[in-house]
């Protein structure tokens, strides 16, 4: 008996949670795929759900003459999970279009059913730069940031001000692999060196080891190419070693920071941190009048990807409905014809690669003092133009790109 | 923003960099001294410098801390109700939660909410327990696991609805900030007391298991229960103190967990697959067997994290393998 108990404790291992999606038939429809039970939720997850409901409802719910339809669905940042959901909307369910995306392992395979299924799939919270890059697509299309513009915001910034040695912490897959190695690239073009890195695996909850070795290794700047509550954990447990304390001649670099992490961290820990960031809810009066629409709805103000996913979905319809088709490449070509012009981007354009580029924002956390009321969390320290922020075609891997 | 009032640091002045002091330097200025600058001392074992070593080893030994408090539990339940309590993870989130209360809510201190809510999660363990538990015992250990199973995923889709999942912060308390150098690294003092916490609390459980009159009357009801009643002992009641005792058990690590982590709906699934092969590995129902696999495996996951990072995950699942293969009853396990 007790080694059927054995066995069933071992099962009890492999256990993993539910996802759903419901279906219905005719008219444009739309898919969103995102964590909405793991450590990405808070940043994506719901959120983003909500953001593209509004973007459907503020278009009227009707496109091409029938109404919007939408299907959702918790890939729990499991690729296995993720491409069986949307292969299956992409072949059986008609779904025209997937939107956010989190997870940059699922955002890669997603790609490639949706180039075998001809359909089209914009990614929001999905951060690795290769989606444009190397594995670009003509179906594809990345809109928020990626780990070039982070890198680039952050990195660059941190190494002009003499923090010309770095360790990184970094999540051991495509997403951490990408932003270190984008990171990494600018801190060796500044004329810096990176000393090492450390993988730690997704997701986890003790970084002290890993915080400890880095602080060993003397880096000025220790990188933490991870997000979500990794990031959080890491913050918080370094604060806790003492380590990159004001004076040790060590600080820490957050490359990847969300309102969410933010706001869960609290400012007495989080303040004065550098984070670039593709939207901020309190940077003008558009953003803050859909911002407030938002938080009316999830008691939280929408982060760059939830924002970002608005954004996609209403310039999606506006293609279709410009276009009277869902041809997926008549609409993604017509959606590289249109300039996006919203809250969330002025005079934003989509490149042959897939890459919407716009305006980034190099910001800084406020202190408690600062922060004048809920949520009040960022100084805008300046705005990146866009065709700075991203990484220039003449640099791009992608095949779509013709060299001049 | 919930108690995010009394930080970390407070008095820091915003640099172009993240910036956040070690635990709270009020104590005198004398904490967050204690960097590791006695290089002379360095010496090397298989080609790892020794302070990496054993600040390795000790990092360890803290997190096996919280394994071995865990498993503990579950191996008392599942010697004495026969029942693979999945819920385990679940009631440590529970645990830390109802410290987050306390504290924000009720406004109380870290040491009246390490003893309070454990306490109150126990108490939702006897209803668990009483409500549908007992129902289960005579059956298959699917059914049991099945049930805790199903309460866990509610439970935490709960509290992930109410409060998401990026964690709601909860300081070190004041007394316990800071930290001392022990030579090869800068320890927190907190990482000192959740080890010499849990050792207590498992020494102690061992001890009245295994050397009180109680203690001898729970191990006979999981021998024979039918026999130990014909003595008038009422070993309903144990049952459901002893699950109290083990939901407890989680609970309590469950708060020394939430000043370490932020406290958060998924801090439970995030441990529970470990503690489930600790108790594999240990031997179900052997008490040492998983207090000494806790730890041992805690000390096994911080070496690899030194030698081999990415392996960290999953060395504790080979080790698992490993032994199941060659000791299905565990480690530490009587064949039954």
């Amino acid at each position: 008996m007790r080694h059927s108990a054995a066995l069933g404790f071992a099962l009890a291992i492999l256990l993993a949670g539910p996802a759903q999606a419901q279906t219905a038939g005719g008219g444009v429809k739309i898919g969103v795929i995102n964590d909405q039970s793991s450590i990405y939720a808070d940043l994506s997850g719901m959120g983003g759900v909500e953001a593209a409901r509004m973007a459907i409802e503020d278009f009227g719910g009707k496109a091409l003459g029938k109404p919007i339809e939408m299907v959702t669905a918790d890939h729990q940042n499991k690729p296995d999970v993720a491409t069986s959901i949307v292969s299956k909307w992409y072949d059986v369910d008609n779904v025209d279009a997937v939107f956010d995306v989190p997870n940059s392992s699922v955002m890669l395979a997603v790609q490639e059913i949706a180039r075998k299924a001809k359909k089209l799939v914009v990614v929001s919270t999905g951060a690795t730069s290769d989606f444009t890059g190397k594995a670009c697509s003509p179906f594809g299309i990345h809109w928020t940031y990626d780990t070039y513009a982070v890198a680039y915001g952050t990195g660059k910034v941190i190494v002009e001000q003499g923090g010309d040695t770095w360790f990184f912490i970094t999540v051991d897959y495509a997403f951490g692999h990408a932003l270190e190695r984008d990171t990494s690239a600018f801190v060796k073009s500044a004329g810096g060196k990176v000393l090492g890195a450390l993988r730690h695996p997704f997701p986890n909850q003790d970084f002290s080891t890993y915080l400890v070795q880095a602080q060993a290794s003397k880096a000025k700047i220790i990188g933490l190419a991870n997000a979500g509550s990794d990031v959080i954990n890491t913050i918080k447990q370094a604060a806790e070693f003492g380590i990159a304390r004001p004076g040790s001649g060590q600080r820490l670099a957050g490359l990847l920071l969300f309102d969410s992490d933010i706001h869960s961290l609290g400012l007495p820990t989080a303040q004065g941190i550098v984070m670039t960031t593709g939207f901020y809810w309190d940077f003008n009066d558009e953003t803050r009048a859909f911002s407030k629409r938002f938080f009316e709805r999830r008691k939280a103000m929408p982060t760059m990807v939830q924002a970002g996913v608005y954004s996609a979905v209403q310039h999606y319809l506006k293609a279709v409905q410009a276009l009277g088709s869902k041809d997926s490449l008549a609409v993604a070509s017509k959606m590289k014809e249109m300039p996006i012009n919203d809250f969330f981007a002025k005079n934003g354009r989509i490149r042959e690669d897939g890459r919407m580029v716009h305006d980034m924002y190099l910001a800084q956390v406020k202190t408690p003092a600062e922060s004048k009321y809920p949520w009040d969390y960022l100084n805008i320290l300046k705005v990146i133009p866009g065709n700075e922020a991203f990484r220039p075609l003449s640099e791009s891997e992608c095949p779509l790109v013709k060299k001049g | 923003m919930p108690a995010g009032e009394e930080g970390l640091t407070g008095t820091l002045t915003p640099s172009l960099y993240l910036s956040p002091a070690c635990g709270g330097g009020k104590s005198g200025g004398g904490d967050c001294q204690g960097r590791t600058n006695s290089a002379s001392h360095v010496f090397e074992i298989f080609g790892i410098p020794s302070q990496a070593l054993f600040s390795m080893l000790l990092l360890g030994a803290i997190n096996g801390a919280f394994y071995a408090m865990m498993s503990l539990g579950l191996a008392l339940i599942f010697g004495m109700l026969n029942i693979i309590n999945f819920t385990h993870g679940a009631q440590y989130m529970m645990g830390a939660f109802a410290a987050w209360m306390l504290l924000n809510y009720a406004g109380m201190s870290y040491w009246a909410a390490l003893i309070l809510a454990p306490i109150a999660v126990a108490f939702s363990g006897l209803v668990l327990e009483r409500l549908f538990l007992r129902h289960l015992y005579h059956l298959d250990h699917l059914y049991g696991f099945l049930l805790t199973f199903g309460v866990s995923l509610l439970i935490e889709g709960a509290l992930r609805e109410q409060y998401g999942v990026s964690g709601q912060p909860f300081q070190v308390p004041e007394s316990l900030r800071g930290g001392v150098n022990v030579g090869f690294m800068f320890l927190p003092n907190y990482r000192l007391w959740v080890i010499s916490a849990s050792l207590t609390v498992c020494l102690a459980i061992w001890y009245v298991i295994e050397r009180t009159r109680l203690g001898s009357y729970l191990r006979a009801g999981t021998e024979n229960p039918v026999l130990v009643q014909a003595f008038g002992i009422n070993i309903r009641r144990m049952i459901t103190l002893t699950y109290m005792l083990g939901v407890g058990l989680a609970a309590f690590a469950g708060v020394l967990a939430a000043p370490i982590y932020q406290v958060s709906s998924i801090m439970g699934a995030n441990i529970i697959p470990i503690i489930f092969a600790v108790v594999v590995i240990g031997g179900m129902g052997s008490i040492m067997g998983s207090i000494v696999t806790g730890f041992v495996l805690g000390l096994i996951e911080a070496f690899t994290k030194l030698i081999w990072p990415e392996a960290s995950a999953v060395v504790i699942f080979v080790v698992m393998v490993a032994i199941l293969l060659v000791r299905p009853q565990g480690l530490f396990g009587v064949r039954g």
